[in-house]
């Protein structure tokens, strides 16, 4: 089983830790991972901000880079979402639609995929879980608050094996945190008020970290924390399953 | 955009000047999100009732012509005068007709969100009618010369301070009275008066049922029914899109609609009118409106399925904080955003950006529309039309290169030069409205893909571990 | 050559509907959701105190006779279509404008259906006699009997016939508002209260 991760460009560039931790834990539990150096981006910058016929260029070169990999993961629920509603390829259509099949977000890949069941994981702090968007609605990582059907929570599952970790509940489940894109600048008000509120939720309940699996959301948390002097620090969900 | 009228981003800043406002906007909505959460999860059958309810109005877009010529045939066997409107000026002009022929100077109207899109109020005043809207939200803003900014809680962005201060100017209720049920009670007793005065009243549609040529009006304050059973004439407006095929099927949308809305099990009063009573005029006008030309347009087309129940509007955490006046729209939020584009792509292109698409809109659909992909794909259509910014386009044309070719991009993120620019956050904007409330990400010694190829190197001459590596790293 | 005549309105609006809709869809099979619950009265009576009406119980009409009675001491203006109870009416519902309802302080009307799942009540125009009559009084009692309750909104649409009359109305409890900072107001334009009989 050959896997490719694939991480998206902003975490390639300022996030390292993240990749690292990917990487680490995917090897830890046994799989054979590279990491294509081709590799760009998804093409969802500009795709989010009405320029999808613009992407071309980035889909082939993400057919090229990952072409004849088993299995793609990628610490993003976005990215990946991306990938699997828009890839196409001028030169290899084929293999694109094959890609978009298997691309896997981490938590997902590790709970349908690999079928984690236990983790040595050990992280003794109280965490708030904040969910992206378009891992839960778009992958359908976690029920989504607003349907009527039973619960699950794929991160949830994966969190739950981390010994002394305490997940906080939260007021509002899955409110999204007004990064968006170009949303969070083209929308500066409202994107950093939505910030400020989802961060207020995690700290009424005392939460020590915000950890999600989009870096995305994390990165506008983390602005918006430090900003205000906040001791509450922000983590992948990949750092958390990958620390000891 | 409108010349004079500020764009979605402009206004939210507007409204997020108070701060314990915008909080207050957002939990009052909130709570009528919550609301609508308890009723839907107490009804097992839930989800299979928005199916079903989408199937049906999927079934109706596909035969609309059919349905409202059914419709047509059994309400004119009903006594009603049906008439036919292509667009806003036709509809109004044929009000004014009514009005004319019935000799009456004034009108009261109850709440129908097709005259606020086809601006009724200002035409009929142009023309020497008066207008009074009866819904209590509504004759709220009316009184302060304002759009409602919700279509199903017209005055929600006020607080009861202003309409104490407004009915105090108005009505002449005590000075400082802020008491709900207070200036209820004036609003009811002056609006008595209306009701009582008037002789001709105007009402929307929620559904227009084509097997029976009824249709049916759904308000929880009676006002509906207060104008159209005192008036002489009673004229009743609709969009096409509101006609359903049989009785039978608002079991399903009377069940969905009041629960989407406010949580309740059901609106107070579900009137369905067929026949004039003895000696009234009964008029129906369908319009059309772009509504056709939206039928024309396969990926947006679901659009037209909608209640009007506000539920997106409620969910939307951007709607909650921005407030409905700030999408320029007489129907603002998700579904105002996709509906919007399609009558004026120039004035609209900003609406399908004043959104996450975060997607709990199309969850609480009742008819489940898919919002927040046409969200995305009005994007798509603006950029392509040209409706947006020069600057923006020519900043992504520069990404979109950088992100096809890996040399291009290993370049530009090692000279650091243009980093920035082609971060997701920052594409085709200046760097400034991040930085105005947030601090940058600060760049770490070295990129994933550096320390990758530096523990490939390391690898081929020994054995390294990707533990010590990492601690390296940090 | 005469020119064609201009289309009218309709017939433009209805060629653009054909040339722009999509390829005909199905009606779904099953609309009729929901289980029925075996007894109806209990959910009927929460519902409806949950809209903010009042539930009274009554084994036959003297009951309901004696309730209004106590209820409403000192009302004048009470009109009543209810056969069984018009001794309680000293209002003639035989005047030609409807506007002269206005005075009327207590309506008491039978209902035709109620429905366990909302509280809703459905009456006609011949329940009414006039359709302003429900709306326009300050209180309005309805009288219905336990046999005439069903479980859902669908169950109460197979049993009516919604063009039976010219008008008919699902009624759910007494008038209201929230449109003052959702705050929940009883008595918007419509009825001030609402008590149900509910009898047998």
């Amino acid at each position: 089983m050959k896997i490719a991760l694939f991480l998206p460009c902003y975490v390639d560039q300022f996030y390292p830790q993240v990749g690292v931790a990917t990487l680490q834990l995917l090897q830890k539990l046994g799989c054979d991972v590279d990491f294509p150096l081709s590799q760009t981006c998804c093409g969802q910058p500009m795709a989010n901000a009405g320029f999808e016929h613009l992407t071309q260029g980035c889909n082939d070169n993400f057919v090229r880079a990952f072409s004849g990999y088993d299995y793609v993961v990628a610490p993003s629920g976005s990215c990946v979402l991306h990938i699997k509603e828009h890839l196409h390829s001028t030169e290899n259509e084929a293999e694109a639609l094959r890609l978009r099949h298997c691309v896997y977000e981490l938590s997902e890949f590790l709970t349908d995929i690999l079928k984690v069941e236990s983790l040595p994981a050990r992280f003794p702090h109280r965490v708030g879980m904040h969910v992206s968007c378009h891992g839960q609605r778009g992958l359908k990582l976690s029920q989504m608050s607003e349907l009527n059907a039973p619960g699950f929570s794929k991160p949830g599952a994966l969190l739950a094996m981390v010994e002394g970790l305490e997940l906080i509940e939260l007021d509002r489940k899955d409110e999204c945190c007004g990064f968006g894109g170009t949303f969070c600048v083209s929308e500066e008000a409202v994107s950093v008020k939505m910030g400020n509120d989802r961060i207020a939720d995690h700290l009424r309940h005392g939460a020590e970290y915000i950890i999600g699996g989009d870096v995305s959301c994390l990165m506008h948390f983390e602005g918006l924390l430090r900003r205000q002097g906040s001791t509450v620090k922000v983590l992948h969900l990949a750092e958390i399953l990958n620390s000891e | 955009m409108k010349t004079n009228i500020p764009d979605h981003a402009t206004a939210s800043v507007a409204f997020n000047r108070d701060e314990s406002y915008v909080d207050w906007h957002d939990e009052t909505l909130w709570f009528v999100r919550q609301k609508r959460d308890r009723a839907a999860m107490a009804l097992p059958e839930w989800e299979d009732l928005r199916e079903t309810a989408s199937q049906i109005k999927n079934h109706v877009l596909s035969n609309l012509d059919g349905l409202l010529e059914e419709f047509e045939r059994k309400a004119q066997a009903n006594g009603i005068t049906v008439h036919w409107a292509v667009d806003a000026q036709e509809h109004n002009q044929i009000v004014l007709e009514i009005m004319r022929g019935a000799g009456a100077k004034q009108l009261v109207k109850s709440k129908s969100m097709l005259t606020e899109e086809c601006h009724l109020n200002p035409f009929l005043q142009k023309h020497g009618v008066e207008v009074i809207d009866s819904d209590l939200g509504e004759r709220i803003v009316q009184l302060r010369g304002e759009p409602p900014s919700h279509i199903v809680l017209p005055a929600i962005h006020l607080k009861k301070k202003d309409i104490g201060e407004l009915f105090h100017k108005y009505l002449g209720t005590e000075k400082g009275a802020t008491d709900p049920q207070y200036l209820t009670e004036a609003a009811r007793q002056h609006l008595r008066e209306t009701f009582l005065t008037r002789r001709v009243a105007l009402t929307g549609i929620n559904f227009a049922i084509a097997e029976t040529g009824g249709f049916v009006v759904c308000t929880n304050e009676g006002n509906a029914d207060m104008g159209a059973h005192l008036a002489d004439v009673h004229i009743a407006s609709m969009g096409f899109e509101k006609i359903i095929p049989k009785t039978e099927h608002l079991g399903v949308f009377l069940r969905l609609l009041a629960r989407s809305a406010t949580g309740q099990p059901i609106t107070t009063y579900c009137s369905h009118f067929h026949r004039a009573r003895t000696g009234q005029q009964m008029h129906l006008i369908i319009v059309d409106n772009g509504r056709s030309a939206q039928l024309g347009r396969p990926e947006f087309r679901a659009s037209l399925k909608c209640i009007r129940c506000g539920a997106c509007m409620n969910t939307c955490p951007v709607y909650r904080r921005s407030g409905g006046h700030s999408y320029h729209n007489a129907v603002a939020g998700p579904i105002g955003a996709i509906l919007a584009p399609n009558l004026n792509m120039r004035e609209n292109a900003d609406l399908p950006f004043a959104s996450t698409l975060c997607g709990s809109c199309s969850n609480v659909c009742p008819v489940k529309i898919d919002i927040d992909k046409q969200l995305y794909l009005w994007r798509q259509v603006l950029a392509k039309e040209g409706y947006i910014s020069g600057v923006k386009e020519a900043g992504l044309q520069v990404a979109a290169k950088v992100l096809a070719s890996p040399t291009l991009f290993k370049w530009t993120f090692r000279t650091g030069r243009m980093v920035m620019r082609t971060m997701p956050f920052v594409v085709g904007n200046s760097l400034n409205p991040w930085f105005d409330d947030r601090e940058m990400p600060t760049a770490p010694k070295e990129s994933f893909r550096q320390w990758w190829e530096k523990i490939r190197e390391k690898a081929n001459a020994e054995e390294v571990k990707n533990v010590e590596a990492f601690e390296k790293l940090k | 050559m005469p020119s064609a005549p201009t289309p009218t309105s309709r017939e433009r609006i209805l060629a653009a509907i054909r040339q722009n809709k999509p390829s005909l869809q199905p009606l779904p099979e099953r609309i009729d959701w929901g289980a029925v619950p075996t007894n109806l009265i209990t959910p009927f009576k929460t519902m409806l105190q949950a809209i903010g009406a009042t539930v009274v119980e009554a084994a036959d009409y003297e009951t309901v006779r004696a309730h209004v009675r106590e209820t409403f001491p000192d009302v004048a203006n009470i009109a009543v279509t209810v056969p069984e109870l018009t001794d309680l009416a000293d209002f003639s519902l035989a005047v030609a404008d409807p506007h002269d309802l206005e005075l009327i302080n207590l309506a008491i009307l039978p209902g035709a259906w109620g429905v366990a799942e909302n509280g809703a009540i459905w009456l006609t125009e011949q329940e009414m006699v006039h359709r302003a009559l429900p709306f326009i009084t300050q209180h309005l009692a309805l009288v219905i009997h336990r046999e005439r309750l069903v479980a859902t909104m669908h169950q109460a649409y197979e049993r009516i016939r919604v063009d039976k009359t010219g008008f008919g109305a699902f009624i759910a409890g007494p008038s209201k508002t929230a449109d003052i900072e959702q705050s929940l107001v009883i008595g918007a334009h419509g009825a001030r209260s609402l008590v149900v009989y509910l009898l047998g």
